[in-house]
């Protein structure tokens, strides 16, 4: 082992538990989440499965499902993930350790009272903001703390120039506690009246869904692909460029053409779909030109996962521009299975599958052994990818169809949902795709942890003996 | 980029403009909104909910609803009809004149110009606004949801999906009666229909001396067991009464129309 191998063994040591308890929590929700997510597709199969049991009625499974996957799984991984990099980046071990471990502790805790508040009917309405305020507040300090704990450790950089990923995720870290404080404040604390509430939401799920999930999954695709190419960032200037530019335009869509507000706030999202188009191209040439000419078999390692999402993130993008920059293609599939394609693409198509690369790029480092399951890795690769496609494009053609059968009065609505009936029956089978590839997951994580617990659970035992017997042989 | 303390400054700055525009904005513009008053007519709009719907809007969020449901209509314009109300003194000039133009689907100034014409010819007519758009022609109301609507609402529940009909206007397309039935035995009004009973908002119950006066008449099929009736809760009750008070059919400023009993409006010439 050369120098450099044993400064980063050192350093990956150090995140060693928060990751373990990070990636734990996350691996865990994930699985529940997705579970509920069928239970709620279930729907479509069979409208009275569930009509006599309140908790399992479509309208509380479905959040209850989303916001499991998103603050259940997407947070806490991202949060390891972040913290591993920055510690990474800063050649620094990572500083307050004991805090992120106690605050994953807090985040279990404020997912389940979340979930549980949903199921039984203390949802808020909003969506992305159904936890009960209890849930919430705990939610927040526990985000809190883990940003402690990479800002201190991103202050104790030894190397001082910031690179791609840190612009990606600093940002990252400053928005949520803004938007979440923000929505939490003018929704369910003191909430304001009418419709100001439902601008406030489309403002907020825009920031969530689109730009915080954009920003971190960038930030770690920007870390990862030059990490594992072995390259350098095919340019830092583009891939500034498009990072300010993102962060100006981004947080200005979300608000649907139509909707009973004011006309020029649908407006002002409009002309900013529009311009996303200025990031996007600048994101996709960092990104075509980092991985042209590589000559590396990425085997469905993590090298895989971050271009497979990287690749899905911008034609999503590009997607999107089209469906809300073009106020005609937004008048059809506006209120359609469409919108929900894209949240599925965004969430398991590209940002669950950059994460879950980047933790597996970091997990043999950080527990100093090899995956427990390592041909898993490699099969939820492709679980993931083929189960978020086969589920976005399956309701992204249900939506045109719908919208377009509901641009024609002539047609009866009860035969527009016949006609959405078979697809979301079809979608049903992504989601178990997804399932199993989530499964694996959290196979390589318990058994990594296991292992890991057994290790030590031995070396315990074998120092104690050893001791024992150094007594013996004194006396 | 040297230091993240630049990163810091950037993103305060662009985030607090989508703040301003967003959140701020929308609270300074729609937060002190009161009631507006409806066109020709001293009333004023919306007035609060019943009790009974205002509860019924808690249980329409507890059970999320608007997972599948908007309550908002969109609308594509306006066109203007012209609608004779006198023939005059000379009733076969004026039929003879009408047959000859087109009267419905105009434009203000197609309007105008076709109600001179009549008016010079010695007849009477009115100008209407009718709203179009596919929601409007599918029956879901009479003009686009408007900011007004929602103002006593808490939490405002527009929803983003039709996974079922609009409900902006469900009160005015069905009662109370239905409302009910249809929550508890979906399929029983709506053949097909994919939305899930709610049968846990209703009590079977044994009939005792006397039937419930509020048990349900449940067709054929889908009623209880011989010597059992259905009885909605209270929950039950008010999100029928909630889904009953959703009526847009006033005439704004925002969003204006001519009701067909509306005192004559726009061009008497």
């Amino acid at each position: 082992m050369n120098e450099i191998e044993k400064k980063y063994s050192a350093i990956d040591a150090s995140c060693r538990l928060p990751l373990l308890v990070l990636f734990g929590v996350a691996s865990l929700w994930l699985v529940i989440g997705l579970a509920l997510e069928i239970i709620a597709s279930l729907a479509f199969h069979k409208p009275d499965l569930f009509a006599g049991c309140p908790f399992l009625t479509y309208g509380r499974v479905l959040p209850a499902a989303n916001n499991a996957i998103l603050y259940g799984f997407a947070m806490p991984a991202a949060l390891g993930v972040v913290l591993w990099i920055f510690a990474r980046l800063s050649e620094s071990e990572l500083l307050l350790p004991l805090v992120p471990i106690v605050a994953a502790n807090i985040w279990f805790l404020a997912v389940l009272i979340g979930v549980v508040g949903i199921l039984i009917g203390d949802s808020t309405g909003f969506t992305w903001l159904e936890f009960p305020r209890s849930g919430s507040i705990l939610l927040f300090a526990a985000f809190l703390l883990i940003a402690i704990s990479a800002m201190a450790t991103f202050g104790a950089r030894r190397e001082r120039v910031l690179k791609p990923p840190h612009w990606f995720l600093l940002a990252a870290l400053f928005w949520f506690p803004w938007i979440y404080s923000s929505a939490n404040l003018f929704l369910i604390a003191w909430p304001v009246r009418g419709v100001a509430q439902a601008v406030i939401g489309w403002w907020y799920s825009n920031n969530l869904i689109y730009v915080w999930l954009a920003l971190v999954g960038l930030g770690v695709a920007f870390y990862l692909l030059p990490k594992i190419a072995g390259r350098p960032l095919q340019s830092q200037y583009f891939a500034l460029f498009g990072f300010w530019t993102f962060v100006l335009f981004a947080p200005w869509c979300g608000i649907p053409q139509g909707a009973p507000v004011p006309s020029w706030l649908p407006t002002a999202s409009t002309v900013a779909a529009f311009l996303m188009a200025v990031p996007l191209i600048a994101i996709a040439i960092v990104f075509v030109n980092t991985i042209r000419g590589v000559n590396i078999e990425c085997k469905g390692g993590p090298y895989c996962y971050a271009k497979f999402a990287m690749a899905i993130f911008i034609l999503n993008e590009a997607v999107m521009l089209i469906a809300t920059g073009c106020p005609h293609c937004n008048a059809v599939v506006g209120m359609t299975w469409f919108m929900p394609a894209q949240v599925y693409l965004q969430i398991f198509g590209f940002f669950a599958i950059v994460i879950c690369g980047a933790a597996y790029e970091s997990l043999p480092g950080v527990m100093g052994f090899e995956l427990p399951f390592r041909s898993f890795v490699r099969f939820q690769h492709w679980c993931f990818i083929v189960g978020s496609v086969l589920v976005a494009l399956l309701l992204a053609i249900c939506g045109i169809e719908q919208g377009l059968k509901m641009q024609n009065p002539e047609i009866h609505w009860h035969d527009i949902t016949a006609g959405t009936l078979n697809y979301l029956k079809f979608s049903t089978l992504g989601l178990c795709l997804l399932l199993l590839g989530s499964l694996m997951f959290a196979a390589n994580i318990f058994a990594a942890t296991s292992t890991w617990l057994t290790r030590q659970a031995k070396a315990v035992a074998a120092s104690l003996t050893e001791s024992f017997e150094a007594e013996e042989v004194k006396s | 980029m040297k230091t993240g303390f630049r990163i810091f400054l950037g993103t305060l700055f662009v985030l607090g403009l989508s703040w301003c525009g967003f959140v701020l904005g929308p609270v300074l513009q729609l937060g002190t909104q009161g009631q507006a008053a409806v066109l020709n007519s001293s009333d004023i709009y919306p007035n609060q909910r019943p009790g009974a719907a205002t509860l019924g809007l808690q249980v329409y969020r507890a059970n999320g609803c608007a997972a599948c449901h908007t309550t908002q209509i969109g609308q594509d314009g306006v066109v203007c009809d012209v609608v004779l109300t006198g023939a005059g003194s000379d009733p076969a000039a004026v039929s003879n004149l009408i047959s000859s133009l087109k009267l419905t689907g105009l434009s203000k100034d197609e309007a105008d110009a076709v109600s001179g014409q009549i008016t010079a010819a010695g007849g009477k007519s009115e100008t209407h606004i009718v709203p179009v758009g596919p929601d409007i022609s599918r029956g879901w109301g009479m003009r686009h949801s408007v900011a007004e609507d929602f103002l006593w609402d808490n939490p405002v529940q527009l929803g983003s999906i039709r996974v079922g009909p609009d409900l902006a206007n469900v009160g005015m397309r069905y009662p109370l009666d239905w409302q009910l039935l249809h929550l508890y035995a979906p399929q029983s009004q709506v053949k097909d229909s994919m939305m899930p009973p709610f049968r846990y908002l209703f009590k079977v119950q044994k009939i005792g001396a006397t039937p419930s006066p509020d048990a349900l008449q449940l067709p054929e099929g889908f009623g209880p067991p011989a010597g059992y009736e259905v009885v909605p809760t209270e929950d039950a009750n008010n999100l029928a009464a909630y889904l009953v008070s959703l009526r847009a059919d006033v005439s704004l400023y925002d969003a204006p129309f001519t009701t067909a009993s509306a005192p004559s409006t726009g061009t008497h010439k």
